[in-house]
Formats: structure tokens, C-alpha cells, sequence
């Protein structure tokens, strides 16, 4: 292969998987007539898939290796006065490293939904929708301007709601989809006024054309106040990361979004939609250096979102809702290390987590399969002797999650730790305890989830719910031959669906010890990451004190992030396995604070009763006040009462009488008469 | 003491208030109507006349052969509608006629 990265190659990548989509999206569904089956629609999709794979792992070897950068435009859409509307590639490690692991979870989720989607009416469809997701989250991380960018964000999150309603009979999955997409409205709507803002002050879209300009818009002032612009446009592209990344309060729509299939909370909501957020404000972090303000913003939100939202990871009892809550944890650490300054971390824990966040929701989709399709952990148990190969391979996630060393999670979450210990902005202090609690947390639920599920007493047929189980009851219909008594016991799933569990389960354990070097320290993300490190030395005072993964593993056994997650794995154990008595007395002495939890800190209910509510009075108001009272009562009506009000003392004139009439004629005549004799003279 | 204009004019006027009168107070019949219009035209003739003989302008005669012949003519057509009135009403009552109030 050549040395130089071409347009040709890198226009193939985001156009395989959307031709995959095309063709089963039209032609699989009853909207082209069925005419391809379900083998062609998924082989066709993941050849698409598998193409614009190893078309990104090319890409990746010319990147890290020669050292090869593309960025050019592809075709001008439009001109606008002097703003140019352009489709163009940027290809830089970030990019590269992006296109990998989106294609490769891509992947691997695609062959996985052959095995859980098997019995779904909605096959082709799905495969469908997953490949056009993966075509924009593909032109989302290649785009080299602002728009493109904001296109594939879009796009984005339209293919997140399509699938976060597939199941458009449920009730509740309508209400999540609907959910995710007012709540992603608001980010956006942050978003693209820090684009708008960008392009008043710049005039391009363009990303290097943005930066190049950058120190001078780090200059002015935001009109009317005394802010600096910069910090108002970070602000505001960062509510559009919000929104996606679901960072607090914006958080709400990500564990009602597990109303979907597992594939694609492992792919969308877990791996790679969620994190277009970090990746953005790691893109643009020219800009974010410029402001203090929005980096502290950034970080505090982060801690709260790393820290409160692992809380209530404690207490679902949902496997997927559990893994959900941890990924909104992740997240948040994500975006400390964003406010650290720490951008490449950042993107390393993206990394990181998206292997071992899609393995763990792959794993709980092989598990909901096993146990079919009950999702209630407390339901389960004892699932390591039915399902070897997922528990083996969600012990390997687990133990990425909580950072255990070696493990890929361990070089990502504790390189963010050490970021933010460094870090010398004003909310450090409290994003350094946050991230510090949060690992004791995290440690707590994973294994929580992990021995309820995998280890303990079997508990399948103490389920309420098991016999009136309303979609999934019809799915498995045919599964007769099971026979009542142990209809409840657990199988292992079949090959399609592990061996996406195997292939992801090797990354999981050995990519963090791979790439922290590179990636951290390299000079892989050089070029596309910009530190101010006069300001913000935290990853300079970091790299001093990287000595090689090796060194960096066998340290962590002496400092307090590993104790944690040891004590965390421990508490659990002892909670869960040892003295299952002790979680209900903790719950009963600290009723309060499980209600707080168990109401996920009354978001919701803010949202209902405050936001949705004051939004549905406003309008009534509007309508009642505005329109039924002004336009209607008080302009409509108000005219013709106001004619027929005159008319009903004017027509009392008309009495019909002819000598009225009469009269009237000469009192007439008589006025004129006198006007024009005595007064007209 | 010899008649003078004003005594015609007088004389005019008389007749016009008259039939005037005639309009507003008459309630009960249609024809009083339609000679108290008549008497009008008659005043207006009066008034013809008298500038006629002393302003010594035979015009104003010969005005008054038209308005007498449009006063037939008018009569006429007035005596017509008021037969189909009466014949679509039973009734040429002025107090009855009140198909155009509001």
C-alpha cells in the first residue's frame, strides 16, 4: 500500500457501510418489496462494515507509521458570500484512532445481532440502521469543517432514535426515543450556536482555518458583557457535548435509552455515539485552551457526572440500566480529563472504554439471550456454569472497568486520575476527589453486577414477571421443545453472538498496555491535539513521571486508586456472596438517600413537573392569553361585535314607516337648505 | 291694496307645508299619500306661475304643462302600484307598510 493517504480510499470508508444500509434499508424492508432476504441484507452490511474496517486499519498503519496526514475538501457543496459549505477530509491520529475502534465495534456488534436479533421481524431494518449509523459517526470523526461535523452529529443522533424506538410497539421505548431526542435537541441547539458564533467571528467552517485564527478570537470580547467570546463559544459547543455525552443535567435520555436493543446500546450508547462529544472538544481543543472558564465548566460538570451518576449504577437492578449508569460514569471521566487539559487521555479512555463498554454490553445481550430476554439481576445468578464464554469474557470487562492493572481500563483511568492530580485549575480539587470516590463506585456496582449475575444461588424461577413477559414472550414462542419446568435455565449463546465477545474481550485486556505510550506521550495525537502548556502543565508533570506501562502498573499497587477499586471488588463480595443480609439493613437505615437514588436525584421529576410542565403552561398561557385572548376574543371577535353593536343602534332607524322616510327627506332638505342660504354665503 | 308676489308665494307655501303635513300625519291611507304629493307639485306650479306673470317670462308656464303632465303620468303609475299593493296586502294602510324596517 502507498504511503500517502488518497481521497478515493478514505471516500470509501463512510460510503461502504452507507451503501450496506441502502440496500437493506430499501430493498430488505417492505419499502423496496423484500426482495433481498435476511442472509443477503446482513451479509451485504457487514461487508460494508468490514470493508470500511480494514480500509480504517490501513489508514491507521499509514498514520502512526509513515506518518501520513490527509486534510483536503472533497466536493464544495455551496458558497455562500464568502463562506464556503464543503464535504472534506481530515486524517490525523485522532481520526485514524476514531475510525478504528468505530468500525471495529461496528463490526463486531453487526455479526453480533445475527445471533440477537435472529427472531425480530424488524431484521433488515436493523441491519439498516446500523450501518447508517456507521456511516455518520464516519463522517462525523473524518470531517475537516464544522459542518460535516455537525451533519454526522445529526445524523447521529436521528439513527440513535430510530433505534432507541425499533421496538415502536413499546410504549416506553416511543417515550425514550422521544426522550433522547428533546433532550439532545437542547444540546444541540448549544452546539450550533457555538458553530454560529465560530463562523460570525471567522467567517469559515473550516477547521484549520479556525484554529489559525484562533488567538486572535481568544482576544475579543463577548458583545455587551465583559466575557471573553472564546469562553462563550467553548460553553456553548461544549452543551452540544452535553447533550450527546450525556454529561449531568443532560444525562437523563441515556438510561432510558436501553429501551433499545442491547447491539446497539453497545455500539451507540456505549462505544462510539456517546463519545462524539469528547472526540469534539478534543478536536477542537485550540479553542478550548483559550478559556479557563470553560475548562473548569467542563471539569466540574465531569466530576459530577463521573461520581453521582456511578451512585445510581449502585442500585438498578436492570443488567443493561446497570452498564448504562457506568457508561454516564465513564463518560464524566472523560470529560474531567477534557478540563484537565488532558485531551489525548481523554481520547485513550474513549479508546479504552469503547472495547471494554461494548464487550460488557455484549456480554449482558448474551445474557439477556441466555435468560430469555429477562433483564432483572435479581432474577439471575449463578450464570457461570450455562454461559462459559460470556462470563469469562465479562470478567475480563469488568476487570478493565474498575482498573485493574495491566488491564486497558487501568492506563485510561488512571492516566486521568494522575491528569487531574496534576491539573492547576480551580475545580481540580473537587474533580480529584470526584474521580477518586468514583473508582471505589465503579469497583462497588461492577461487581455487584458481576456475582448477582454470574456467581451466587440460581434465582430464575423466582421471577414475577417471567410467564407474562409481553414482546419477547411471542419471540420465543416456538422454543416449545424447552418445556416449562426449566425453561427458565440459561444456555450458551451461539458463535456469532460470542465470538464478537472473544474479539473484543483481546483489546479489552491488552490495548492500554499497547498504546498508552503512543498516544499519551507520542507523537501520534501531536499534530491534532493542542496543549497550552504554559497554562495547563498537567500532561508535561505527567509525562515526567511515566516510566513505560510496565513501570506505571507495578506502581499502582502502592497508590490509592488501586486500594479502591480492591475495597470496592471486596465490599461487594462480601455484600453480594458473603452476607446478602447486609444491602437490605443498609437500605433500611439509609432510606432516604436509596429514595434519592432509586428517583435518580428527581431529574426526572425536575424535568416533568418543572421544565415540561412550565413549557406546557407557557403554551397554555399563550394559547388561552395569546391566542384565544388577544387575536381571537380581542381582535376577531371584538370587530364584528363592534359592527354589530353600532349596526343594532343604527337599524332602529330604519323603522319602514314611509313617513319616517318622509320626514327624514325634509329635515335633510331643511340642513342643507340652511347651510347653504345662511351659512355657505 | 292689489296682490303682489308675495301673496302668491304665500300662497305657495301654504300649499307645500300643507301637503307636507299631509305625509308626516297621515297614518291611514295610501291615496291621501299620493295626493298630498300632488298638492306639492301644485305649489311648486303656484310658485312657476306667479314669477312667470310677474317677471314676464313665459317660461315658467310652459314648465308648468310639464309638471302637470309628469304629475299625471305619476299619479297614474302611483295608482297602479297601489292596486297591486292592495292586491298583494288586502291593505293600503300606512301603518301597515313596514316591510323595510331594520
Amino acid at each position: 500500500m502507498s504511503t500517502t493517504l488518497s481521497a478515493s480510499t478514505l471516500l470509501a470508508v463512510p460510503l461502504a457501510p452507507l451503501v450496506g444500509a441502502a440496500l437493506a434499508g430499501i430493498l430488505g424492508t417492505t419499502f423496496g418489496g423484500n426482495v433481498i432476504g435476511r442472509r443477503t441484507s446482513h451479509t451485504l452490511t457487514i461487508l460494508g462494515v468490514l470493508i470500511a474496517f480494514i480500509l480504517s486499519a490501513m489508514t491507521l498503519k499509514s498514520v502512526a507509521v509513515d506518518g501520513a496526514r490527509f486534510n483536503e475538501t472533497i466536493y464544495e457543496w455551496m458558497v455562500i458570500g464568502g463562506m464556503k459549505m464543503e464535504i472534506g477530509f481530515m486524517v490525523d491520529g485522532l481520526t485514524a484512532m476514531m475510525m478504528c475502534v468505530v468500525t471495529f465495534v461496528s463490526l463486531m456488534v453487526h455479526i453480533y445481532t445475527i445471533g440477537y436479533m435472529e427472531e425480530d421481524a424488524g431484521y433488515n431494518r436493523f441491519f439498516a440502521y446500523i450501518s447508517l449509523f456507521t456511516f455518520s459517526m464516519l463522517m462525523l470523526v473524518m470531517s475537516n469543517n464544522l459542518l460535516q461535523l455537525f451533519f454526522g452529529w445529526e445524523a447521529v443522533g436521528l439513527v440513535s432514535y430510530l433505534l432507541i424506538g425499533f421496538w415502536f410497539n413499546k410504549p416506553t421505548a416511543i417515550f425514550a426515543n422521544m426522550k433522547a431526542f428533546l433532550v439532545n435537541r437542547v444540546g444541540d441547539f448549544g452546539f450550533i450556536l457555538g458553530i454560529g458564533l465560530i463562523v460570525a467571528y471567522t467567517g469559515t467552517l473550516n477547521y484549520t482555518e479556525v484554529f489559525a485564527k484562533a488567538p486572535e478570537l481568544g482576544q475579543l470580547g463577548f458583545p455587551g458583557t465583559d466575557w471573553l467570546l472564546i469562553t462563550v463559544i467553548c460553553i456553548c459547543l461544549f452543551i452540544g457535548a452535553m447533550g450527546k455525552s450525556a454529561q449531568f443535567p443532560l444525562h437523563v435520555w441515556l438510561p432510558d435509552s436501553m429501551e433499545g436493543p442491547t447491539p446497539i446500546s453497545a455500539l451507540i450508547h456505549a462505544a462510539t455515539m456517546v463519545t462524539a462529544g469528547i472526540f469534539m472538544v478534543a478536536r477542537m481543543s485550540p479553542l478550548f485552551e483559550l478559556s479557563d472558564t470553560a475548562l473548569n465548566f467542563i471539569m466540574v460538570i465531569g466530576a459530577i457526572t463521573a461520581l453521582f451518576m456511578g451512585f445510581l449504577g449502585i442500585i438498578q437492578n436492570d443488567i443493561k440500566r446497570v452498564v448504562a449508569y457506568s457508561t454516564l460514569s465513564q463518560l464524566g471521566y472523560m470529560t474531567v480529563a477534557l478540563g484537565a487539559s488532558a485531551y489525548s487521555v481523554a481520547v485513550f479512555h474513549l479508546m479504552t472504554h469503547a472495547f471494554f463498554k461494548a464487550l460488557l454490553f455484549l456480554a449482558a445481550g448474551s445474557v439477556i439471550i441466555g435468560m430469555h430476554h429477562n433483564q432483572d439481576i435479581r432474577w439471575m445468578g449463578g450464570v457461570r456454569k450455562y454461559m462459559p464464554i460470556t462470563w469469562i469474557t465479562s470478567l475480563l470487562g469488568t476487570l478493565a472497568l474498575i482498573g485493574t492493572p495491566l488491564f486497558a481500563g487501568f492506563y485510561s483511568k488512571d492516566s486521568i486520575i494522575e491528569a487531574v492530580h496534576f491539573s492547576n485549575l480551580p475545580a481540580s480539587g473537587f474533580a480529584y476527589f470526584a474521580v477518586l470516590a468514583g473508582v471505589f463506585v465503579t469497583a462497588f456496582y461492577s461487581f455487584r453486577l458481576y456475582f448477582l449475575v454470574f456467581h451466587g444461588k440460581e434465582r430464575y424461577d423466582q421471577n414475577p414477571d417471567a410467564d407474562h413477559d409481553d414482546h419477547h414472550a411471542d419471540a420465543h414462542g416456538h422454543h416449545d421443545d424447552h418445556g416449562h419446568h426449566d425453561a427458565h435455565k440459561p444456555h450458551e449463546t451461539p458463535w456469532v453472538v460470542t465470538v464478537p465477545l472473544l474479539l473484543l474481550a483481546i483489546p479489552s485486556v491488552v490495548i492500554g498496555f499497547m498504546t498508552i505510550q503512543p498516544m499519551l506521550f507520542g507523537e501520534f495525537l501531536k499534530d491534532a491535539i493542542h496543549i497550552n502548556l504554559e497554562l495547563h502543565p498537567a500532561m508535561e508533570k505527567f509525562a515526567e513521571e511515566f516510566h513505560g506501562p510496565l513501570a506505571m502498573a507495578l506502581h499502582a499497587f502502592s497508590t490509592a486508586p488501586f486500594y479502591l477499586a480492591l475495597g470496592g471488588a471486596v465490599t461487594a463480595w462480601y455484600m453480594y456472596m458473603v452476607n446478602p443480609a447486609v444491602p437490605a439493613a443498609i437500605g433500611r437505615t439509609f432510606k432516604p438517600i436509596v429514595t434519592l437514588l432509586e428517583n435518580k436525584y428527581y431529574m426526572d421529576w425536575f424535568n416533568e413537573n418543572v421544565l415540561a410542565r412550565g413549557a406546557r403552561m407557557l403554551g397554555t398561557g399563550l394559547w388561552k392569553g395569546g391566542d384565544q385572548g388577544v387575536i381571537e376574543t380581542g381582535v376577531v371577535n371584538a370587530s364584528w361585535k363592534l359592527v354589530g353593536g353600532v349596526s343594532a343602534v343604527v337599524r332602529r332607524m330604519q323603522t319602514g314607516y314611509l313617513y319616517h322616510y318622509a320626514l327624514m327627506m325634509i329635515v335633510g332638505i331643511l340642513l342643507f337648505m340652511t347651510y347653504f342660504v345662511w351659512l355657505a354665503k | 291694496m292689489s296682490l303682489t308676489l308675495g301673496h302668491f308665494l304665500s300662497v305657495g307655501a301654504i300649499l307645500f307645508a300643507l301637503s307636507v303635513i299631509g305625509i308626516f300625519l297621515n297614518r291611514k291611507n295610501l291615496i291621501v299619500l299620493l295626493m298630498a304629493i300632488e298638492l306639492m307639485l301644485l305649489a311648486v306650479n303656484m310658485n312657476f306661475v306667479a314669477f312667470s306673470h310677474f317677471l314676464g317670462d313665459m317660461h315658467g308656464q310652459v314648465f308648468v304643462f310639464f309638471i302637470l303632465t309628469v304629475a299625471a303620468a305619476e299619479s297614474a303609475i302611483g295608482l297602479a302600484i297601489l292596486v297591486l299593493l292592495f292586491r298583494a296586502k288586502s291593505s293600503i294602510g300606512v301603518e301597515e307598510l313596514n316591510t323595510l324596517k331594520g
